[in-house]
């Protein structure tokens, strides 16, 4: 115990004491550098602070507007956006998605698609996102599924609106569709610097109205600022700003008339396309084949695409702008005005037809279409009988050049400016249009076929249509175009305004035209009209002209036997015509695919559409 | 007075009985306490998302540490001397037997299954070690010899270098705290002070490369730049130095912390439970808290100051200071002013076996403070 007795508790309570103010100096020294530390954060980066905070927590959601509904020009609706049922599954709320997903199999139909597409997407979203699994329920599967629901935690029903057209098949080359955005629309999207806009949009126009209108149609994005954790699950809604839906649009279209001119096209493929002369409406455009524009909204599968994509019918090919024919002796009426005008014929001028004529004694022989030949014969009996030889004759006065340049005004050879995209340019030969694209010399032969609408000429129906149109103005050029109002709820509705101005070919002799027009009169209500099958007595008259466009060449003494070739090698059957010839509301223009003859064929179907358009009689 | 009178009761204590003669308990002491569990609850309950059952858990806990304090401030001081060496030996063989037969969690073993429950030798040894070293030192005359310190410093370093093993940095570094305070306060000289201060700065590269597992030297570096890594080992600290800074003087109010609301904040309701707080009641909430902790530490070396032997002393001051050394590294760490070592906000985390310690702790100095001496009896 020696030791202890060593001990100075004095001395060393001192020494305590002494450690004890260096421990309270330490102690007040480390509480004012985190009282500064805090002042540092708190206070002098307080806003820093605040604002990373609220990015934290804050997240702007987009919210997708909802499409414009298009409507024919009666207010017959050809899109709209309908409710569609879908089932939701959330991840999280599941316990065994394996016995959940065949437990749902025996209530409603899920495919092996259907679960491979959810499992990709349940493996890419959050866990308490919903998943899609079945798309497009119907009545009954919502209903069964809303009865069994207790057994399926985790299983949303959702309603989302998804694009319908209800005419289907009937105005799709028209109207077009709307499909999921793929990587080059999003790509054109981000380019025009619309990302935002379309931030929370899934689908876009693919074709037709629904495509050249897209911006129209689209509407205004809008958007939800929600607070969310640290997951991004939304906790809730701070602001919603609400999107600005797309315009409503009208469109020239009388989907009764295209009904009527479809009907009438049979199981033939074809065209029918309808103008209003007076301002450029297209009331039809009808072409076979075609498809339902329903089956691409949501994704086509494979197989049903593939079949569509090989179809002999090409259901995908609009004809009516893609389709380039011959145009045959529809052609006529304008080459017969052109010679008019020339002054290189006269209208009561008459030339004999024997059947065929060629250049010189020995050389190639073109023939008539009536073996036998028209005898002497007029402009009005050429266009009347379609009269090959007269035509042959009036080409070779002319000269290929000066035909191009009478009727290129018309329209042919190039767009005709419709408002839909895909038009083809059709084909309006010269010299230069020959040397520049061939390479090559013009050769008389080629004049004398292209005086008949054969050789290198090709139109398409609605260039047909337009053509058509001008001569029933008289000359006054027009645009024709789809869209026939923009609506503004609540404003003043916007109509069409072309982006072409209207011109009035140059005439040398009013009476030309008249001469001409009362030549198609001659095609229908003539004793020898091509068309008088459909002369029934109307109270209007149509003046048209029938056309047969060669598929398939002929042997220079083959003879032309309908039943002996393949129907795909048949001859095209077209007709124009326009109707009440004095005042004209209709023009039209026909193309029956391998139909055989213009005048058995393709009048009697414009014949039924001009009479639905203008009676409202239905065949 | 000589050494006999070390043992001899007062009448007061020998003969009282505590529901008689009263509780040996310092209110002031008791009513910090009180007034910080009381703190600690109600941002915990905001933390842990209006969790009421986790209040009952932490509340019973409270209740449990509570008791224990109660319980051991009625044990006298000289018991505790008496059986200082027998803890820390204890402590220290349960120690080696976590390393070789312990729990695995979390990337660390520091558990002992003793059957009925899990038991963290490490937490022993939080008191076990001052108290050892406390009883040491007093043996001997003050200030220490080289002897007493080279043998001290054995005794701080043996259960340290065990729980690093674990590998328990936090827990480490407290009862290093806990050692190297008692040897301070025992009066060692300044100048070995500093010397080991160089010493310790030579050795720290080393252990940088041989002492420190990857994940302890990831948050070493995260430390350093936390936005070097901003999804990963720097996101704890950057949300919570979000937390803190949107806080601003007055908070966004209580529940209302959008970091912690929408659980941004990770550990919100354990370690970084200081974050909740900060960014909920703001620059003067922080005060508040820094007040009572104050209240708190300046009554424990108001104790110490007035014990009545250096065994007391040194182990009221010790526990006092890494009672201290708590509250700065848990504030240090969610403020980004020191590295995370994963040490709980003392009597406001939620959590386990640490605040039943630090209570004891608590109580050991409410014993040294009732427990006094009649030195005129």
């Amino acid at each position: 115990m020696a030791r202890i007795a060593l001990k100075d508790h004095f001395r060393e309570t001192r020494l305590f004491t002494n450690r004890t103010i260096v421990a309270v100096v330490f102690i007040l020294l480390v509480t004012l550098a985190i009282v500064t530390r805090m002042a540092y954060l708190q206070i002098i980066n307080h806003k820093h602070y605040t604002a990373l905070s609220q990015n934290n927590r804050v997240s702007i959601v987009p919210v997708a507007p909802t499409r414009g509904l298009i409507f024919d020009r009666n207010g017959v609706i050809l899109a709209q956006n309908l409710p569609t049922y879908s089932l939701d599954v959330v991840q999280e709320r599941v316990k065994d998605m394996e016995q959940t997903l065949a437990e749902l199999g025996k209530i409603i139909d899920i495919s092996a698609r259907d679960i491979e597409r959810f499992n990709k997407q349940l493996a890419q979203k959050r866990r308490f996102q919903p998943v899609p699994l079945r798309f497009r329920l119907n009545d009954e599967e919502v209903a069964r599924l809303a009865v069994n629901r207790h057994r399926f935690p985790g299983i949303e029903i959702q309603a989302r609106l998804t694009r319908d057209y209800p005419q289907a098949n009937l105005t799709v080359h028209a109207v077009g569709y709307v499909g999921r955005i793929n990587e080059k629309e999003l790509a054109t999207i981000t380019a025009a610097d619309n990302s935002a806009n379309y931030a929370a949009t899934t689908h876009i126009g693919k074709r037709g109205i629904e495509k050249a209108y897209e911006s129209l149609l689209h509407g205004t994005v809008g958007h939800q600022k929600v607070e969310t954790n640290v997951l991004g699950r939304t906790i809730r809604v701070l602001e919603r700003v609400a999107p600005a839906p797309g315009k409503d649009l009208i469109i020239t279209l009388d989907v009764e008339l295209q009904r009527v001119a479809k009907e009438a096209l049979g199981d033939n493929l074809g065209v029918v396309v309808a103008i209003d002369p007076n301002n450029g409406d297209v009331l039809a455009l009808a072409s076979k084949g075609d498809y339902d524009p329903n089956l691409f909204v949501n994704g086509i599968d494979h197989k049903t695409y593939q079949a569509l994509q090989t179809s002999l019918e090409k259901p995908f090919i609009n004809r009516a702008l893609q389709g380039q024919y011959p145009p045959g002796s529809t052609v006529k009426p304008f080459i017969g005005l052109a010679g008019l005008e020339h002054n290189d014929i006269r209208h009561n001028q008459k030339i004999f037809c024997r059947g065929w004529y060629s250049l010189g004694e020995d050389s190639h022989r073109y023939r008539d279409w009536k073996k036998q030949g028209h005898g002497l014969t007029d402009l009005k009996k050429a266009v009347a009988e379609s009269c090959d030889v007269y035509f042959y004759k009036l080409a070779q006065k002319m000269g290929i050049d000066r035909i191009h340049d009478f009727l290129s005004p018309f329209g042919f050879g190039q767009r005709t400016g419709i408002d839909i995209a895909g038009e083809a340019t059709g084909i309006l030969p010269s010299t230069q249009w020959k040397r520049t694209t061939r390479g090559e010399p013009w050769y008389l032969g080629e004049t004398l076929i292209s005086g008949i609408g054969q050789g290198y000429t090709l139109a398409t129906p609605l260039q047909l249509a337009v053509a058509t149109a001008t001569l029933a103005n008289r000359g006054r050029t027009l645009q024709p175009h789809l869209l026939k109002t923009v609506l503004h709820p609540g404003e003043q509705n916007e109509p069409f305004t072309p982006d072409r101005p209207s011109i009035t070919i140059e005439k040398h002799e009013p009476r030309n035209w008249k001469r001409t027009i009362d030549a198609m009169l001659n095609v229908v209500y003539g004793t020898h009209g091509t068309a008088r099958g459909i002369n029934h007595q109307q109270s209007y008259k149509i003046a048209g002209k029938t056309g047969t466009a060669q598929v398939f060449g002929i042997a220079q003494d083959a003879e032309y036997i309908k039943e002996d070739v393949a129907k795909h090698l048949r001859d095209h059957a077209l007709f124009i015509a326009f109707a009440p010839a004095d005042d004209p509301q209709i023009a039209i223009s026909v193309v029956v695919e391998n139909g055989g003859s213009g005048g058995s064929v393709a009048a009697p179907i414009a014949g039924t559409v001009i009479d639905y358009y203008l009676t409202g009689k239905r065949p | 007075m000589n050494q006999r009178a070390y043992g001899r009761w007062t009448d007061r204590q020998k003969h009282g009985l505590f529901f008689t003669r009263g509780l040996h308990m310092d209110w002031p002491l008791l009513g910090g306490l009180l007034i910080l569990a009381a703190l600690g609850l109600a941002v915990l309950y905001s933390a842990g998302g209006q969790n009421i059952d986790m209040i009952y858990r932490q509340l019973v806990r409270l209740g449990i540490a509570f008791g224990v304090m109660m319980v051991i401030a009625q044990i006298a001081p000289h018991h505790m001397e008496r059986w200082a060496p027998w803890l820390f030996g204890a402590g220290l063989l349960m120690l080696l037997g976590v390393l070789i037969f312990g729990h695995v969690g979390k990337g660390a073993q520091r558990w002992l299954d003793l059957g009925l429950f899990r038991f963290q030798p490490s937490e022993l040894m939080k008191l076990a070690v001052p108290l050892m070293i406390a009883w040491y030192l007093s043996e001997n005359p003050l200030p220490p010899s080289r002897q007493a310190i080279a043998i001290t410093a054995i005794v701080i370093t043996l259960p340290v270098v065990l729980i690093i093993l674990q590998p328990d940095l936090g827990t480490s570094l407290l009862i290093a705290a806990s050692g190297v305070f008692a040897l301070l306060l025992a009066g060692i000289s300044w100048r070995l002070v500093g010397g080991m201060a160089l010493l310790g700065g030579a050795i720290t590269p080393l252990g940088w490369m041989f002492g420190m597992h990857d994940y302890q030297r990831q948050r070493v570096l995260t430390f350093l730049n936390p936005e070097s890594d901003p999804l990963g080992a720097g996101y704890h600290i950057i949300q919570s130095k979000i937390a803190i800074g949107s806080g601003g003087l007055y908070g966004k109010g209580w529940l209302n912390g959008t970091q912690s609301q929408l659980e941004f904040l990770p550990e919100r309701h354990t370690d970084f439970i200081f974050a909740v707080l900060a960014e909920e009641f703001g620059f003067f909430g922080i005060l508040l808290l820094l007040a009572v902790y104050l209240l708190i530490i300046g009554r424990g070396l108001y104790i110490a100051l007035r014990a009545q032997d250096t065994f007391a002393r040194l182990l009221a001051g010790s526990l006092t200071l890494t009672f201290f050394v708590y509250v700065i590294v848990n504030i240090g760490m969610v403020s980004g002013m020191l590295p995370v070592v994963g040490v709980p906000l003392p009597l406001v985390s939620y959590g386990g076996t640490s605040i039943v310690t630090l209570m004891a702790g608590f109580g050991i100095l409410m014993s040294i403070h009732t427990h006094r001496k009649l030195l005129t009896g």
